[in-house]
């Protein structure tokens, strides 16, 4: 045989099918035999000038439906995922994105007319996605009708030299042909294969399954795809921020910052209310690990439209669920408790304030706004405003550093700097609550000209020059924790196309589809001959095993024929023993020269069994 | 809070002490290993490259043969014999006999050197669990338990094959190698003090998504190692079978490795089989990211590198189905998936910002 050249060019099955065995493989699974993409398609456009539009949009789909540019495609999408793993994306952390466009001024915008930045969404890595998916549909659709009509027919007849199957047995009995056909039916029916008799031979397959599990698998691929787009038009998701004992409720105008997919209306929100009761943190506090967070859980109390009110924790690999929304442990902060009164001694604001964290040591920064209600000295109208410091551990004094030390609250200091003026919130724009804007502000001043700034420590005031006031930093820490408010419709089938592709992928790798042929016949010398020969869609390790199986059940219903010693003459037979004793030779070649090497012999057997050998218990 | 408390000094001290001496014992084996190869080139099999063509010549032409069986006596049911062939278009080229080329010496350091594996082993997997008591959680924190862990498992496998006595021993060598590699990069430059999980990673997932991240690379890393292995072996037939003469070495060490279509197989059906238990592991890691952090997907560098490795396999899978692509194309496809599971593993965490990174390294 000369199949060693043949292995280069990888048609060893197809060709198996064409030249020896008819259409016994034939049917066999639903995967295009031939990816003809090249050989009829390429040559047809270039043959034929005469190909009109249709011709050419025929051409295409067939290329495009191809096993070929489907693994070219496949390989295009693993290549173009992988930009968006190693430059910033905008949908994953845009500040980066902003701290590489400066570094790179030449770069970035080439990367932005690329779309770098936003490689999943961009137009090039869509395009290949979606040809992946068209090309997915016109595979499936063929192959579905083409399954249904493999149900609806029985398996081909026996090829006429079942000694070129994968696996092959044979031996000679008293029975009747009839007899043992109609045994070898039985048999296979009883073991769940297809079986019918066709001329002197029974034909038989099994593994269905196998096909029924690939179709599922890319199905499930299609629902998975389409459940997360329709998830993403839907979806919604905002942010707040909740400081311990204050509330929220799922309107549209509570939100700190809210995004939607384009087909989201805000009727879709869950009408809920829910409030923070409190936030703990707990950090490791020794070893070279300090400060290293443990435990992060937000008890807080929700009610829905009826009323009652439900007690729930949330951490941070638990979301609470409420109707499909599910609200997320984000960060947390301290935001602590301060007092400023106006000159007169009336208090003008008295409350927690948020403070932003700036590290992982929870070194926090923000903004104490007095809108209304204060007075200066003379009576007048005016805002204050002072820029927070907070570190919840101070390093002390003389330790040169004013970050904190660690995330937990072990020596709070918060240092406040004083301005007066205007705010400037009333300017109608949209302000961040967290920054001090100071254009429009004037800085109380301190004995040496510079702005008015203390660290306080719990309990202790910045008295304001002149009347103006103070300030007192409360003995009272609050902690605050902010929340991922978020709802995707779709989920529940992504979940099942999930699932349904590790079920379907399964049945497709793990379920071999194979036919076995029994013929039985009179042979020259008036003894039944059976024959017994399988092939499988992939080459398997069972199948011989399968068949060594079904062979000795049948052989104990047509057991050998008594042994004749004129069989020894039989042309036939003597040719089929030589071969048999080449067979034995070929499978132990391993052993060849290994003298006195016992007790081994897993490490010649080939491995993964298919030797005859293997087959034999 | 005294949750460091938690942390037993002493048995993370014995963890490390028990993976230095799995080191140390494998570093045996590995020896061992060394010294099958060395007496199995002196083995006749070894040095007659020429005979293996005629064996393969043999082969062929049993290609197709009866069996007939007979029942000697008379009331002897023998089962009758099944005779194999290999597809159409494959060499039939019989196995090689393994490392030790069919020599006693060779076989006798070959099964010192499995049983010094299988020792290391033991020793290797205590060292995992102690690490695992000495901070009561899964051992999966940081990427020095991720590591030695990785390669306790890819041995745990390795050792199953030959205990379900599959013809894997041609493997030890390679793979002991890369043990001691991956122990030496863990123990020099990846080591973590023993200690509590931050919060993100607490959750059962952590379980059922680490715990299979870990199998499936370490079962892919045997079949890359197969793969790898094909395709100098299939380099060396067909060299062979144009007539050529390869060189000494590959004459020596090709010759005893499994045939080309053998270890083909095996990478298949290893690779084939851990894909379904792959694609589990991005699923669960998907679902338990929507619980920690609000999104089942969101293109995370980790995430995205597992999606890639994912469609590198299922390519490889697909190029095994598509005439043209088998064979030699569709191995290569499968070396590139498992660099993609490398560097998803090595890459992501060392050189890519990724919100995975959290774990200390
Ligand atoms: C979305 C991308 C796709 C993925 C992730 C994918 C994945 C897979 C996997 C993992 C297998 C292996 C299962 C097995 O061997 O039975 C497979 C098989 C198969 N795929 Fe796909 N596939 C995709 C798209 C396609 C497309 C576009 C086509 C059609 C052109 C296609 C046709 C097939 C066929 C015919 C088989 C069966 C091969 C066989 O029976 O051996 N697939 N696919």
């Amino acid at each position: 045989m000369s199949s060693t050249s043949r292995t280069e060019t990888g048609e060893e099955r197809d060709a198996l099918s064409a030249t020896d065995l008819g259409d016994a493989a034939d049917r066999l699974s639903t995967a295009p035999k031939d990816d003809g993409g090249d050989s009829r398609g390429v040559g047809e456009p270039a043959g034929g000038p005469v190909l009109g539009v249709i011709g050419w949009l025929r051409w295409f789909w067939r290329q495009l439906t191809s096993m070929r540019v489907a693994l070219i495609l496949l390989f295009l999408l693993s290549l173009g995922a992988i930009p968006g793993s190693l430059i910033p994306q905008n949908s994953v952390n845009d500040l980066k994105v902003q701290d590489f466009k400066a570094a790179h001024e030449t770069l970035a915008p080439i990367y932005d007319r690329l779309q770098l930045f936003d490689v999943y969404s961009s137009v090039w890595f869509s395009a290949i996605y979606i040809l992946l998916f068209v090309s997915l549909i016109g595979c499936i659709v063929p192959r579905s009708w083409q399954f249904v009509g493999q149900l609806r027919s029985r398996p081909p007849g026996a090829p006429g030299r079942l000694t070129r199957l994968p696996a092959y047995t044979a031996w000679r009995t008293d029975a009747a042909p009839e007899q043992v056909r109609e045994t070898a039916r039985t048999l296979l029916a009883k073991r769940r294969f297809r079986a019918h008799t066709v001329g002197d031979a029974v034909a038989a397959e099994k593994g269905y399954l196998r096909e029924v599990g690939n179709l599922a698998f890319h199905i499930a691929l299609i629902v998975m795809l389409v459940a997360f787009a329709v998830g993403q038009l839907l979806k919604s998701e905002g942010g707040k921020l909740m400081v311990e004992g204050t509330g929220f409720s799922n309107t549209l105008t509570h939100y700190d910052d809210f995004k939607s997919g384009s087909l989201f209306t805000t009727d879709e929100l869950v009408p809920f209310s829910i409030s923070l009761d409190e936030f703990t943190g707990t950090y490791e506090k020794t070893g070279p690990q300090r400060g290293t967070p443990r435990t992060f859980k937000a008890d807080v109390t929700y009610s829905q439209d009826d009323g009652k009110e439900h007690k729930a924790v949330i951490e941070v690999n638990k979301p609470l669920v409420i109707d499909g929304t599910k609200v997320y442990l984000l960060s947390h902060g301290y935001a602590p408790v301060v007092t400023v009164k106006d000159g007169r001694g009336k208090v003008v604001f008295n409350g927690a304030v948020p403070l932003l964290p700036i590290d992982d040591k929870v070194s926090s920064t923000g903004a104490i706004k007095v809108m209304d209600g204060y007075r200066d000295k003379d009576g007048k109208r005016d805002q204050l405003g002072f820029a927070a410091f907070f570190v919840p551990t101070y390093g002390g004094k003389g330790s040169g550093q004013m970050f904190s030390q660690f995330p937990g609250l072990e020596f709070p200091v918060l240092n406040v700097g004083a301005y007066h003026g205007s705010l400037g919130v009333d300017s109608g724009l949209p302000q961040n609550v967290y920054q001090l804007d100071t254009r429009k502000m004037t800085p109380f001043k301190d004995a040496d000209g510079n702005v008015l700034k203390k660290s306080l420590l719990p309990g202790e005031t910045l008295e304001l020059p002149d009347g103006a006031g103070s300030i007192t930093f409360e003995k009272e820490v609050m902690e605050w924790a902010s929340f991922q408010i978020s709802q995707q419709p779709g989920n529940g089938w992504a979940l099942g196309g999930a699932i349904a592709a590790i079920a379907g992928l399964a049945a497709s790798l793990f379920i071999h589809r194979r036919r076995v042929w029994v013929r039985a016949r009179t042979g020259e010398d008036g003894v039944t001959v059976v024959e017994m020969a399988a092939l499988g869609r992939s080459e398997s390790a069972r199948l011989p095993e399968e068949l060594a199986d079904l062979a000795a059940t049948l052989h104990a219903e047509a057991p050998t024929a008594t042994p004749d010693p004129s069989d020894a003459e039989n042309a036939e037979n003597a040719e089929n023993a030589e071969n048999a004793e080449n067979a034995e030779n070929a499978g132990n070649t391993g052993n060849t020269g290994n003298t006195g090497n016992t007790g081994n012999s897993q490490d010649t057997e080939d491995p993964v069994d298919t030797s005859a050998e293997g087959a034999e218990k | 809070m005294t949750l460091a408390a938690a942390t037993n000094e002493n048995l993370a001290g014995i963890s490390n002490v028990l993976i230095y001496s799995a080191m140390a014992v494998y570093t045996l084996a590995f020896l061992a290993h060394i010294a099958e190869w060395v007496f199995g080139s002196r083995s006749k099999v070894g040095r007659t490259a020429a005979a293996l063509t005629t064996d393969a010549d043999a082969a062929r032409s049993a290609a197709g043969p009866v069996v007939q069986t007979r029942a000697g006596g008379t009331a002897v049911l023998e089962r009758p014999k099944v005779v194999t062939r290999s597809a159409a278009g494959q060499r039939d080229v019989p196995d090689g006999p393994g490392a030790h080329g069919g020599t006693e010496k060779g076989d006798l350091y070959g099964r010192i050197a499995v049983s010094l594996t299988v020792l290391a082993f033991l020793i290797q997997a205590a060292g995992v669990l102690a690490r695992a008591l000495s901070v009561q959680r899964a051992p999966w924190g940081n990427m020095y338990e991720f590591s030695i862990t990785f390669s306790t498992v890819a041995v745990g496998a390795y050792l199953g094959f030959l205990a379900a006595k599959k013809n894997i021993r041609w493997m030890g060598l390679v793979l002991v190698a890369t043990v001691l590699a991956d122990l030496g990069i863990a123990t020099t430059w990846l080591y973590t003090e023993s200690d509590q999980l931050v919060p993100a990673l607490h959750s059962y997932w952590l379980w059922i998504h680490v715990s299979t991240a870990i199998f499936c690379g370490a079962v892919f890393y045997l079949g890359a190692v197969g793969t790898l292995l094909y395709l100098f072996r299939d380099s060396y037939e067909a060299k062979l079978a144009r007539g050529g003469n390869p060189g000494g070495f590959a004459r020596s060490v090709l010759e005893r490795l499994p045939s080309a279509a053998s270890l083909d197989k095996f990478a298949y059906r290893v690779n084939a089989a851990v894909f379904p238990l792959w694609t589990f592991t991005i699923i669960a890691g998907a679902i338990w990211a929507g619980d920690a952090w609000g999104r089942y997907w969101g293109w995370d560098a980790k995430e995205v590198w597992s999606f890639i490795t994912w469609v590198a396999y299922a390519a490889y899978l697909h190029a095994r189905a598509t005439a043209g692509w088998k064979g030699r194309k569709a191995a290569c496809l499968a070396l590139i998936a498992f660099a993609c599971w490398l560097f998803n593993y090595y890459g992501v965490n060392l050189f890519v910002n990724s919100l995975h990174g959290y774990a200390g390294v």
